[in-house]
């Protein structure tokens, strides 16, 4: 049974309704595998022990009408899980045990699926390497010593090293799609709005989504079949007619108009890049579709209104952590002094760096020039997306301007580490979705992504396109086994 | 611009994060780096721009006031890191 971790989620799901596995079979394999790769240091929590029980409980009394009958996945920490531990990579968290469960989760357990852990994360979902983690730093499956990306590493690892055949990760500026282009996976970025922000660690509220990660493309799309839904409990949520995703999945995607915004050429784009990039337009062509080259102007203020934005919101969200009604306390003098005390031993130096950032652009007197001055941009950013899906159905662009990098290489650098998302966060911002899908390898064998954005609640189309895509790409992810022993 | 030891101070009072002289020095020092790059914002004109305040383009729902989570109050306090009965207890504000 040593190749049941190396099925795709389609085919578990169409071997646990044929009876070939049963739940039991596919949970043990996947914990077998996690524990012997605990120096990947994907887990933050696991619950192996009532996963098998949940497992056991399932082949009993099989309900195969589900869309994840017994299937077996691991989660990333931000989002909470009832009576387990959720703590979003930091300390501060690090004793909370939720009492309620997200609707995305809820979601997947509904249908069928099972809970092994949680997953490792930048702390907050802050960082673009997983290692703001209170947890250590993850590594990649690819290749020891890189970083699997972030703030979804734990999740990306997980699922490139087989640990898991499927998750869920967070992005609010590139968190699931750059780390999947690091670890040659496929992560989606739904619209927002899309899937439901309810349970979800809040960061930066009005850029969160929660999305699936996955092997392909196909249970890329079953998986975001099951966590895309209307909730109330979510104020920004859509109530939208959402489509059968994997059902409705196709290869034919004749005729679509795929945009090539010139302003991703940006300084200093290794070549290896562009080269990828070339060749995922003439892979579209390859699939009877049409490129056009357009001009998003502003993208480039992208990255500096994200860091007026993100911190902003998060500052506020993060208000919450005072040390009174759950997690992290540290003893103090007076009532303030313990705020204070609690707050600079409980979070982490880029969270600190960021709340920081928020609370000076949203204080007295800075107000107008910086967080004002950013939505304004933002308009403008959304504007150029909205001019260019006049003409275009979807934008095709590299997912990140590199591989992945070292462990410690950018650490020191915070602005060297935010230009990785330069791709990724003008999606964000306006709202739109995004898909990340491998595409190629560097020179180092390390994988490398390309990424289609769509058109708001467009979902379907840009899965088709990946869809079609990844059938001419024909990726290998190389990975070794090197850590397990 | 420019930000120093006493602005940091500052919005770390501002923040409630107690921040060392140590931790504030590097504090300004990589908040000056990120701010450098912010700038680059000002190139633009944005007078006539209309802020984007929400990406969803629908105006909240109402709902009605409703009770629905029912004797949750144990569970409320399950998580506090100090407790006593039905209280969270916190370091003395009065003298």
């Amino acid at each position: 049974m040593s190749d049941i971790t190396k099925q795709s989620l389609t085919e578990l799901v169409e071997n646990i309704k044929n009876k070939k596995l049963s739940s039991t079979d596919v949970t043990k394999a996947f914990i077998d595998r996690s524990e012997k790769s605990e120096e990947l240091n994907a887990y933050i929590t696991n619950d192996f022990t009532s996963a098998i029980d949940k497992a056991k409980k399932f082949d009993q009394k099989p309900n195969l009408d589900l869309k994840l009958p017994g299937i077996p996945m691991a989660v990333k920490d931000l989002f909470c899980t009832k009576n387990i531990k959720t703590t979003a990579g930091s300390k501060i968290l690090n004793n909370f045990v939720p009492t309620y469960e997200s609707t995305v989760t809820e979601n997947i357990w509904n249908e069928g699926a099972i809970l092994l852990g949680k997953l490792n994360c930048d702390e907050f979902a802050m960082g673009s390497s997983n290692e703001t983690s209170f947890f250590g730093n993850v590594q990649n499956p690819i290749d020891k010593n890189l970083v699997p990306g972030g703030s979804s590493g734990g999740s990306a690892s997980a699922v490139a090293g087989q640990l898991t055949p499927i998750t869920i990760g967070t992005d609010t500026g590139g968190s699931i799609r750059q780390p999947a282009s690091f670890t040659g996976i496929v992560g989606l970025k739904p619209t927002y709005g899309s899937c439901s922000r309810y349970g979800i660690v809040a960061f930066a509220s009005s850029l969160d989504q929660a999305g699936p990660m996955a092997q392909n493309v196909k249970d890329c799309a079953l998986l975001h079949e099951v966590i895309s839904s209307y909730d109330p409990k979510d104020s920004t949520s859509i109530n939208f007619k959402r489509n059968h995703f994997s059902k409705e999945l196709t290869n034919n995607i004749k005729g679509k108009k795929i945009g090539i915004p010139k302003e991703y050429r940006v300084d200093g784009m290794p070549k290896e890049i562009e080269d990828l990039w070339q060749k995922g337009i003439q892979y579209i062509k390859d699939c009877g579709a049409e490129t056009i080259d357009i001009s998003l102007p502003n993208t480039s203020y992208a990255l500096p209104t994200y860091y007026i934005v993100a911190p902003a919101e998060a500052s506020s969200n993060l208000a919450r952590y005072d040390g009174v009604k759950y997690g992290f306390r540290a003893k103090g003098e007076n009532l303030i002094d313990m705020y204070e005390k609690t707050r600079s031993e409980g979070f982490g130096a880029e969270v600190q760096r960021r709340i920081m950032i928020g609370t000076y652009v949203l204080s007295s007197g800075y107000y107008d020039a910086y967080y004002l001055k950013a939505q304004k941009v933002r308009k403008l950013i959304k504007n150029d997306f909205d001019e260019a899906y006049k003409k275009v159905d979807a934008i095709l662009t590299p997912s990140t301007p590199s591989s992945a990098f070292k462990i410690g290489e950018k650490t020191n650098d915070p602005v060297s580490m935010y230009l990785n998302d330069i791709f990724t966060v003008p999606v964000n911002l306006a709202g739109l979705p995004g898909i990340s899908i491998p595409a190629g390898h560097d020179s180092n064998g390390y994988p490398l992504g390309l990424q289609i954005i769509g058109k708001a609640f467009d979902e379907q189309n840009i899965l088709n396109i990946a869809y079609a895509m990844e059938e001419k790409i024909n990726f290998k992810n190389k990975i070794t086994d090197w850590w397990i022993k | 611009m420019s930000i120093d030891l006493k602005t940091i101070k500052h919005i770390s009072k501002l923040a409630r994060i107690s921040v060392d002289e140590q931790r504030a020095e590097k504090l300004a020092g990589d908040l000056n780096s990120i701010f450098d790059f912010i700038e680059k914002l000002n190139e633009l004109k944005t007078d006539n721009v209309e802020p984007l305040t929400s990406i969803a383009e629908t105006t909240l729902k109402l709902r009605s006031d409703e009770v629905k989570s029912k004797n949750i109050r144990e569970q409320i306090i399950k998580n506090s890191p100090e407790d006593n009965e039905d209280y969270f207890v916190v370091p003395k504000v009065i003298e």
